[in-house]
């Protein structure tokens, strides 16, 4: 009898149901909507900052910043000789310099390992490599009095007694910015390369400690027209190129991977590390690992994961900051409101119908029979809500993980010695850099949060049943017969 | 048996209080029929509730074979009117959702008889008061006087001791009221219930065995002349 019962009544009063279950559906789609959208942020802030840490890595170790000293600027200065023939030969220079011109001891690494709460430690040495090559044109001195001009060099200096005057001449240089990380080959499960995937070639062996090879970035080796087997030169030095890798994340920051002690004889940085890459024993424990070695080690700064993710600002932190607070409100606002016009609806429904309750009551039905019937249609209604709210809520998340809006995230802005924020990628000798990073916003929907729409839909349904069922239940038998004279 | 004794019921409308019923004394016998009558307003329908034990006397004792219905628990009233009352209102109130043989069935269901021999009593009850043919007839596709048949059904499928019913012709034209009649003493003295009756027909009341005038919430009980009266009963209902 309660099924069929149920059966009816709902197909009678289809129109309210409707309204009801759609309602519930609004509210539950966009709490499915705002969860997987959220899901997303969360998603793209790992995908960037695991682009600089790598996976594993629970925290970075670098040095502190501090002021620079003397006339150390930081900058890059270039040396072109001027030449003193008619040549237009090629010039070339390239200038290498830590992430930051500040490094660690590589000692600290070992130090770092032994600290309480720490799994594994691995150094890694950035550097930021700036090439500038092209070439000089000599001008021509031109006498004004008619006489054959002499020639000048690169510019005003061509003496002539007869006051020339320069014309044509000058440079072309063209400036080339990227990034190298120095890598400890003994061990890749931390560090820069352990996010990578290798798509060519390989990676580096552990026995490769001192080799001269390099592994590069995908839309490095693109850009340049790399391919495995060929060689690139840094600084007057060749190597091998045996890999060519991708970032699981699609984005990357580094642009070539070497071998640690390579690095550290490019950047004349014997023994130095820019980051050590920190895995803890519990993650659960990061913060207590984090205190210990900072108040351990002194001079160093340690960056957690939750510490990076501040840093991250742009468009993905807008957006982020918008589904977690206004996306989460409005969702409870949304809800509330279903709920309560469920469990308006439904005791309206109840009013209508004392009659008929005060009748079941009269021929003996007990209160709990009847709540059990206004209880029983509410929770079809709210699971019907659920499963329309769960399929809006799943289209919702399609169209956004279809669509893939870009978001940008900027990261960092205390390179140097100020942690991991300031990633490989800024200016030479900046002190504060900043990475721009591109990701396309997906939308997954967990198990859990099919989960929580239905829990949702079951809530919807109890609360509007019970305030339902309340009214049902103060009825009095002779209600049946009152509503009659 | 019934024995009402010192019933009074008073309501609360605002500040103002009306009573109802005032000390009411009735005896019912099992097998009696009792009509109520009165003008509207004057306690009929209420004293038909405290009969039925639909709601409860402000003062004094309604017992039914020696149980107060005043006093006893809701969930036991509720069981006693599920088993041993069954009422006939003026507007049918039969669920609209559910096919006849379904309204019938729904005074089966606290007393917890299994679904298959529900339908078979169910069916067998409609069959009864003629409406055999109509078992998956929805409440609005049956004429006014097959609906109230179907109340009526619905009123005895439990075989009750009681049989409360209130204006149950109010709502029919007169042949229809006269069909319904004659169905009700019929079933009256088939089954030997205690049958107590409200209505506002002074054609119907003039009938009954035992007359109860109420007026400002009092009783005025009027002993008519029952051989006689059972008589011209028969007389009237052997046309139909």
């Amino acid at each position: 009898m309660f099924g069929i019962y149920l059966k009816r009544e709902l197909g009678r009063r289809k129109k309210a149901a409707l309204v009801i279950a759609l309602g519930l559906a609004l509210g539950i789609a966009l709490v499915i909507t705002v969860n997987s959208v959220s899901a997303g942020m969360t998603q793209a802030q790992d995908k960037v900052l695991k682009s600089l840490y790598g996976l594993g890595t629970d925290m970075t170790v670098t040095k502190a910043r501090s002021a620079p000293t003397g006339n150390s600027s930081g900058r890059p200065n270039f040396e072109f000789d001027a030449k003193s023939d008619d040549s237009d030969e090629e010039q070339s220079s390239d200038r290498v310099m830590t992430q930051g011109g500040q490094a660690l001891k590589a000692a600290l690494v070992t130090k770092v390992a032994e600290q309480d709460g720490v799994a594994n430690a691995v150094g890694a040495l950035t550097l930021n490599v700036t090439k500038v090559n092209g070439s000089f044109t000599q001008g021509k001195a031109q006498s004004t009095t008619g006489n054959s001009g002499s020639q000048g060099q690169g510019g005003p200096g061509g003496g002539s007694t007869a006051a020339p005057q320069v014309q044509g001449g000058g440079a072309s240089f063209d400036v080339n910015s990227y990034s190298v990380a120095g890598v400890d080959v003994t061990d890749q499960t931390l560090g820069p390369l352990a996010g990578m995937e290798i798509t060519s070639g390989k990676t580096f062996t552990a026995a490769q400690t001192n080799a001269k090879v390099a592994v590069l970035s995908k839309s490095y080796a693109k850009e340049n027209k790399y391919k495995v087997g060929k060689t690139l030169k840094i600084s007057g030095t060749k190597y091998t190129v045996i890999g060519i890798a991708t970032a699981s994340s699609n984005e990357s920051t580094t642009d070539v991977y070497l071998p640690l002690k390579q690095a550290q004889t490019l950047a004349d940085s014997k023994n130095k590390v820019t980051t050590i890459y920190v895995k803890a024993t519990d993650s659960k424990q990061i913060d207590t690992v984090k205190s210990t070695i900072q108040k351990n080690i002194s001079g160093t700064t340690v960056t957690t994961s939750a510490d990076l993710a501040e840093t991250v600002s742009g468009s993905l932190s807008t957006a982020s900051n918008l589904a977690t607070s206004v996306g989460k409100w409005l969702s409870v606002a949304v809800l509330a409101a279903a709920f309560l016009v469920a469990a308006l609806l439904t005791s309206s429904a109840v009013s209508r119908r004392v009659r008929e309750f005060g009748t079941l009551k009269a021929l003996g039905w007990p209160s709990r029979r009847v709540t059990r019937q206004v209880v029983g249609e509410s929770m079809v209604n709210g699971l019907l809500g659920g499963a329309l709210g769960i399929g809006l809520g799943l289209a919702a998340a399609y169209a956004v993980t279809a669509i893939s809006p870009k978001l940008t995230a900027q990261l960092g802005s205390t390179g140097g010695g100020g942690g991991m924020g300031g990633g490989p990628g800024g200016g030479p000798g900046q002190q504060s850099t900043q990475n721009t990073m591109e990701i396309a916003l997906s939308a997954p929907v967990s198990p859990t949060t099919i989960a929580l729409a239905v829990g949702l839909a079951v809530t919807g349904g109890l609360i509007a049943g019970a305030m339902g069922g309340w009214r049902a239940s103060r009825m009095r038998p002779a209600d049946a017969l009152r509503s009659v004279s | 048996m019934y024995r009402l004794t010192g019933v009074t019921k008073r309501y609360s409308r605002g500040k103002e209080t009306v009573e109802a019923l005032r000390g009411i004394d009735l005896t019912i016998e099992d097998g009696d029929q009792l009509v109520i009558q009165g003008p509207t307003g004057g306690g009929k329908s209420t004293l038909l509730q405290m009969i039925g034990g639909l709601d409860r006397p402000t003062e004094g004792s309604v017992e039914l074979d020696g149980v107060d219905l005043a006093r006893i628990s809701e969930a036991k009233l509720t069981r006693l009117r599920a088993e041993k009352i069954g009422i006939i209102f003026q507007s049918f109130n039969l669920i609209p959702t559910l096919t006849a043989q379904e309204n019938v069935e729904t005074a089966l269901v606290p007393l917890g008889v299994k679904p298959a021999e529900r339908r078979e009593r169910a069916a067998e009850a409609l069959r009864s008061v003629g409406l055999g043919e109509r078992l998956g007839h929805a409440p609005a596709e049956l004429s006014g006087g097959q609906q109230q048949r179907v109340a009526i059904a619905r009123a005895l499928v439990k075989k009750p001791k009681v049989l409360l019913a209130d204006e149950p012709t109010g709502n029919l034209d007169e042949s229809m009221r006269d069909e319904i009649m004659a169905l009700l003493e019929g079933l009256w003295h088939e089954y030997g219930l205690t049958f107590v009756m409200v209505t506002h027909d002074s054609s119907i009341a003039r009938r009954a065995p035992r007359l109860a005038t109420i007026k400002a919430g009092q009783i005025t009980l009027t002993e008519q002349r029952r051989q006689q009266q059972q008589q011209q009963q028969q007389q009237s209902y052997a046309q139909y």
